[in-house]
C-alpha cells in the first residue's frame, strides 16, 4: 500500500482508549495491545475503570479506560501522559483530557457530542467547536453513525450495530499506527464462533474503520513504532494478578505440595481467586470462604494438613487476618499471604493503588510476631515473586506476606514464558514417618526451620497451636525463659532468611550523588526516571527492594556509597521510617505521594534534579 | 468398626489406651469435659480408623484445650475459628476423620459465622459443641446460650438477650446432622458420637455440659438422675417417641406443633405416638423436636436429624477428578503456553 502521508517513527507511544463503561474499551485496548505485541513491540498496559459496575450513562463517573504504552525500547510503565487519546463520548474526553500530551492526537466520536451528553459531561459548550482543543491534533469522526451505516446490510439490530463501534474505532487506530488487522480478525472469528451475524458485523466494522481512516483527510500523519529488541522465545501478555496465581501454581507443582487457597472476594485481589478457581486440573483446591478470617484460617488448617496454603486479600482484609497470621507464626506453618494493596484507610479507594500497607505487613499483629515481607515490582515480577515467596515459606516454615498492588494486579506487560522446570527447586522440610526422634519444634540447626509432619503420617502424632510451646518438645508452656527463647528463635529464623535471598542489586553505578530507593510496584517509574537522568550524565542510581523483611545482607554497604539517599513511596513514608529504625546511621530524604495515582516519570525527574542541586 | 469410602481403617484393633494422651488434664475437678473426653476415648477405637487419620481441631475456651488431652493429631486454634480451620483440614485431606471441640461462646458468639457456614456447606466433620451456657475460661460471663434473665458477672441485673437454641440454629443453617447428649451419660455420648462419625456431612453434637464453677445447675433440671426419665426423651430411629418413668408419655402432632400425651388417657394408644425418622430430609419435625424445652416438653436426646445430603468435600474431589481427566492443561508449563502466545525468533 502506497501512502503519501507522513509516517512518524516513534521510540515509544502511549495510547489511551476511553468511553462509557459498556462501550467495550477494555476489549478494544486489549486487542490493540495484543496486535502490537505480536508485531514485536514491548508494552505495558493499565485499565482504569470505575468502582461501580455500570455508573450512569454518559457521566464522568461512568468513564472506563484502557491505557497502553508500547515501544521499540524496553517499556517499564503504562506511561504518564498519552500521545493518542481515543474518546468515545464527551464525559470520557472531559475526564481524560488532562492526561493527553499537549500537541497529542485526539480521536473523537463526534456523533456522541449532542447537547444533552455535552451538558451531562459538565461542559457548557461543545469542546469540538469552541476552540478549547486547538492545541491538539483532532481526528473527529461520527463513529457511531458510520458504524451503523457500514452495517446497514447486516442482519443485526440497531443496538448490536451500535455496540460494534469499538471495532470501528479500533480499525481507525490500527491505520493510525500502521498495524495489521490480521490478529484481531482472527480473534473475532474465535470469539463469535457460534454467532455468525455478530462475527461478520464486528469484522465489517473493524475493516470499515481502517478504510475510513485511510480515505479521511484529517488523518494526515501516521505513526510507526518499530519492533523491540526482545529476547528470543515464546511470549504472552499477563496481568499481575494472573501472574501471581501462576507463580503460586508453579510453586505447588515444584514443591510437590498440593495448593490450597482460602480466600474471600475483595477488590483488587479477586482475580487471583478467580484465576486459581479455573485450575482444578492442576489439583488446586480453592475455597471461597465466608469471610477474610475464614479464608486465612482454612488456609492454616490446610497447611497443618500438609498443603501449600495461600490466602489472598487487599488492605482491609489483611487487617482482618492479623490475628490468624500470628497463629501461623507461632505454629510455624508455611503460609503465603498475598496483599494486593489499595488506597486506604478503611474502604478508601478500592480501585486505586497505594503502598500504604507496609507497616501493617511488618508489624500489624499482637505480640512479637515476625513474618517475612516481600514485594513484587512489575506484573511479570508477580510471577517470580509469588514463586520465591512460596519457596521461602515452604522451606523455612514461616508465613510470608507478599505485597503487590492494584496497579500491578490490573496492569499487564509482556511475559517471556519460562520453563517451570528451570525455576529453583523447592524442598519443604518434611518429617520422616515413624522417626522416633520427631519433636514438633525440633529445628534445622542452620535455618532454624522446624520439620513438617501432618495428619495421616505414621508415628508422628502431635499437637500444636496458638499457645506458647516449649522449644523442641512442643508442650504448652508459660516458662519465662522458654518464652524468651521462642521469641528469639522465631525472629532469628526470619532474619536468617537473608542468607537465602539475593543481594540487593543496583541499577546504575555503585557509587554516586543520589541513590533512589524504592520498593514494590513503583519500579517502572523509578527506573525510567533514573535511566533518563543517567543518560544526561547525572550520578544517580536505583536500589529497588523486593525483600523488606529481612532486608538483603548488603543493604548497608549499598547505602554507604552514595552522598544522598531518597526513598520514594506511594505512602507517607513507611519504608523510609523502617529504614531509619533499622539503619539509623544514614540520612534519608523522602518523596511521597498518596493520591491513588502512580508516580509519573516527569515528576520524579524534577524531584531528583532538585535534590541533586540542593 | 465404621467403613468410610476414603478413611483408612486401622490394621490392628485399637483400644482406649491408643488415644490417651500423656498430658495432665487441667479441667476443674467435676467439670463435664472429663466425661466428654472419656466418651471420645471410648468411641475412637470403636470407629476403628487408623489412629493417624484422626485430627482434632479446637478454638479457644475450656472446651478447646481438648486436643491436648487426646492422642491424635491436634490443632489448637484461635477464638471462634475452629470450624474455619477444620474446614481447611478436611478439604485439604478428605482422608482424615476431623473432629472439632468447641463451646457455646467459641462457636455461637465469636465464631458464629463459621459455624453456620460449615454446616451449610455440609463439610464432613464432627463438631462436639460443649454447651455450658457460660464463658468459663474468662470466669463467668454470659454466653449466647445463657437463659434470659440469668445473673452473671457481666449481667448483674440479669441478661436481656434471647438465647440461641442450638438445634434451631443448626437446622436453620440447613444442618444435616444434629444430636444432643448430656455430660452425665457417657453411654449416650458414645452412641451419638459414633452416629456422628457415621454421618456423611457436618455432624453437630450438642453436649449439655456442666460448668461446676460458673454455671453449676444450668442443666440440673434435665440431668437429675431421679427425674431424668420424665424430662428427657431418648430418640431412636424407627421407634415411637415415648418417655417417662412409667413409659406412658409420648409426643404427638397437635395442630401445627407437638404435644405431650399420656398413653391410656383420652383414648390415646401407642399407635398415636410419633415415630422418629432421623433420616427424613424434611426438617419440620426435627426442628420441633430440637426446640422442645422444659417445663412443657421433655428435652430430646440422641440423634434428632441425620439427613442424607451430598457433602462439600465429595463434590469438590469429584470436580477435581473430572478436571484432571478431561482438561487439556495438565501442568503449569501447559498453562503458561495456553491462550494467546507468540514466538519472537
Amino acid at each position: 500500500m502506497v501512502d503519501s502521508r507522513n509516517i512518524i517513527e516513534l521510540e515509544d507511544v502511549v495510547v489511551k482508549f476511553v468511553g462509557d463503561s459498556g462501550d467495550g474499551m477494555q476489549l478494544t485496548g486489549t486487542l490493540f495491545s495484543e496486535a502490537a505485541a505480536e508485531s514485536g513491540n514491548d508494552l505495558a498496559t493499565f485499565p482504569d475503570f470505575p468502582a461501580e459496575i455500570r455508573a450512569p450513562h454518559n457521566t464522568v463517573a461512568g468513564v472506563s479506560g484502557f491505557q497502553v504504552h508500547l515501544g521499540q525500547k524496553k517499556i517499564y510503565t503504562s506511561g504518564d501522559f498519552c500521545d493518542v487519546l481515543v474518546a468515545m463520548n464527551p464525559a470520557s474526553l472531559k475526564a481524560n483530557l488532562k492526561w493527553a500530551k499537549p500537541g497529542g492526537t485526539l480521536v473523537v466520536d463526534s456523533s456522541t457530542f449532542d447537547q444533552k451528553a455535552i451538558e451531562k459531561a459538565g461542559y457548557t459548550t461543545n469542546p469540538l467547536q469552541d476552540g478549547s482543543l486547538s492545541i491538539y491534533n483532532i481526528i473527529q469522526a461520527p463513529i457511531t453513525l458510520l458504524t451503523q451505516e457500514c452495517l446497514r446490510d447486516h442482519k443485526i439490530d440497531k443496538k448490536s450495530a451500535v455496540r460494534t463501534k469499538n471495532m470501528f474505532v479500533l480499525g481507525m487506530v490500527f491505520f493510525l499506527f500502521n498495524k495489521s488487522l490480521e490478529s484481531t480478525l482472527g480473534y473475532i472469528d474465535k470469539k463469535f464462533k457460534g454467532k455468525p451475524e455478530i462475527k461478520e458485523a464486528n469484522k465489517a466494522a473493524l475493516i470499515a474503520g481502517y478504510n475510513y481512516s485511510e480515505t479521511m483527510e484529517a488523518v494526515n500523519i501516521t505513526f510507526r513504532v518499530g519492533p523491540s529488541n526482545l529476547e528470543k522465545g515464546f511470549y504472552r501478555n499477563v496481568t499481575g494478578n494472573v501472574a501471581t496465581a501462576w507463580g503460586l501454581l508453579a510453586a505447588a507443582e515444584r514443591s510437590g505440595r498440593p495448593l490450597f487457597l482460602g480466600s474471600y472476594p475483595i477488590t483488587p485481589a479477586t482475580e487471583i481467586l478467580m484465576e486459581l478457581s479455573l485450575h482444578k486440573s492442576l489439583g488446586a483446591k480453592v475455597f471461597q470462604a465466608e469471610d477474610e478470617i475464614a479464608g486465612i484460617c482454612s488456609a492454616i488448617g490446610a497447611s497443618f494438613a500438609g498443603s501449600f496454603a495461600v490466602t489472598t486479600t487487599s488492605g482491609p482484609g489483611l487487617s482482618l487476618k492479623s490475628e490468624a497470621i500470628g497463629l501461623a507464626v507461632i505454629a510455624e506453618l508455611p503460609l503465603v499471604i498475598v496483599n494486593v494493596q489499595r488506597a486506604g484507610p478503611s474502604t478508601g479507594m478500592p480501585t486505586k493503588s497505594e503502598q500504604s500497607d507496609l507497616m501493617q505487613a511488618l508489624f500489624g499483629r499482637n505480640g512479637e510476631c515476625p513474618a517475612v515481607v516481600m514485594a513484587a515490582s512489575s506484573p511479570v515480577d508477580c510471577f517470580y515473586s509469588a514463586y520465591l515467596a512460596s519457596k521461602i515459606s515452604l522451606e523455612h516454615m514461616t508465613p510470608v506476606i507478599l505485597l503487590t498492588d492494584g496497579y500491578l494486579g490490573f496492569g499487564s506487560e509482556l511475559f517471556r514464558i519460562p520453563d517451570v522446570n528451570n525455576l529453583p527447586e523447592i524442598k519443604p522440610p518434611l518429617a520422616t514417618p515413624n522417626d522416633p526422634g520427631y519433636k514438633p519444634y525440633r529445628r534445622n540447626p542452620v535455618s532454624l526451620a522446624r520439620e513438617w509432619a501432618f495428619p495421616g503420617m505414621e508415628g508422628l502424632r502431635h499437637r500444636i497451636g496458638g499457645l506458647e510451646k516449649t522449644n523442641v518438645d512442643g508442650l504448652v508452656s508459660t516458662d519465662p525463659k522458654n518464652h524468651q527463647l521462642m521469641v528469639n528463635l522465631r525472629a532469628e529464623k526470619v532474619n536468617k532468611i537473608a542468607d537465602y535471598i539475593p543481594l540487593q542489586q543496583i541499577e546504575g553505578e555503585e557509587t554516586g550523588d543520589l541513590l533512589v530507593v524504592g520498593w514494590g510496584g513503583t519500579k517502572g517509574a523509578l527506573i525510567s526516571a533514573v535511566q533518563n537522568m543517567q543518560q544526561e550524565g547525572k550520578k544517580i542510581s536505583l536500589a529497588h527492594f523486593s525483600h523488606i523483611m529481612p532486608l538483603p545482607k548488603n543493604t548497608e554497604e549499598v547505602f554507604g556509597k552514595f552522598k544522598k539517599i531518597v526513598v520514594c513511596e506511594l505512602n507517607m513514608g513507611q519504608f523510609v521510617n523502617y529504614l531509619r529504625m533499622t539503619m539509623p546511621q544514614f540520612k534519608y530524604l523522602q518523596y511521597n505521594k498518596v493520591q491513588g495515582l502512580p508516580f509519573h516519570v516527569q515528576e520524579l525527574t524534577e524531584v531528583f534534579n532538585k535534590m541533586l542541586e540542593e | 468398626m465404621l467403613k468410610d469410602k476414603r478413611i483408612q481403617v486401622s490394621p490392628t484393633e485399637l483400644t482406649k489406651e491408643d488415644f490417651v494422651s500423656d498430658q495432665m488434664v487441667k479441667w476443674c475437678p467435676g467439670c463435664g469435659a472429663h466425661a466428654i473426653l472419656a466418651a471420645v476415648e471410648n468411641v475412637f477405637p470403636k470407629i476403628g480408623y487408623r489412629k493417624e487419620n484422626f485430627a482434632f481441631v479446637s478454638g479457644i475456651g475450656c472446651s478447646s484445650r481438648f486436643p491436648y488431652y487426646v492422642n491424635t493429631y491436634g490443632f489448637h486454634g484461635i477464638h471462634g475459628r475452629a470450624n474455619a480451620i477444620a474446614s481447611g483440614v478436611k478439604i485439604a485431606n478428605p482422608d482424615l476423620s476431623v473432629w472439632i471441640a468447641t463451646g457455646d461462646g467459641d462457636s455461637m458468639a465469636i465464631g458464629g459465622n463459621h459455624l453456620i457456614h460449615i454446616v451449610r456447606r455440609n463439610i464432613d466433620v464432627n463438631i462436639l459443641l460443649f454447651n455450658n451456657q457460660i464463658y468459663g475460661l474468662t470466669k463467668g460471663q454470659f454466653s449466647p446460650t445463657t437463659p434470659m434473665g440469668e445473673v452473671t458477672k457481666t449481667s448483674p441485673h440479669g441478661t436481656i438477650e434471647h438465647p440461641f437454641i442450638t438445634a434451631g440454629l443448626i437446622m436453620g443453617a440447613q444442618g444435616t446432622f444434629f444430636a444432643r447428649a448430656i455430660d452425665n451419660n457417657v453411654k449416650l455420648m458414645t452412641e451419638v458420637m459414633y452416629e456422628a462419625a457415621k454421618h456423611d456431612g457436618t455432624s453437630v453434637v450438642e453436649i449439655l455440659q456442666n460448668c461446676i464453677i460458673f454455671a453449676e445447675n444450668a442443666h440440673t433440671h434435665i440431668a437429675n438422675r431421679e427425674t431424668k426419665e420424665d424430662v428427657q426423651l431418648f430418640l431412636k430411629h424407627g421407634e415411637p417417641m415415648i418417655f417417662g418413668k412409667n413409659r406412658n408419655k409420648g409426643i404427638i402432632l397437635k395442630g401445627t406443633g407437638l404435644g405431650v400425651v399420656t398413653i391410656g388417657e383420652g383414648g390415646i394408644t401407642e399407635k398415636d405416638i410419633l415415630v422418629h425418622d432421623q433420616y427424613s430430609k424434611d426438617p419440620a419435625i426435627h426442628r420441633m423436636l430440637g426446640r422442645m424445652m422444659q417445663p412443657v416438653f421433655p428435652v430430646a436426646m440422641g440423634v434428632i436429624r441425620s439427613a442424607p445430603y451430598l457433602t462439600y468435600d465429595d463434590l469438590h474431589e469429584e470436580q477435581i477428578n473430572n478436571a484432571r481427566k478431561t482438561a487439556k492443561i495438565q501442568s503449569v508449563n501447559d498453562l503458561l503456553r495456553s491462550g494467546e502466545v507468540w514466538e519472537i525468533k
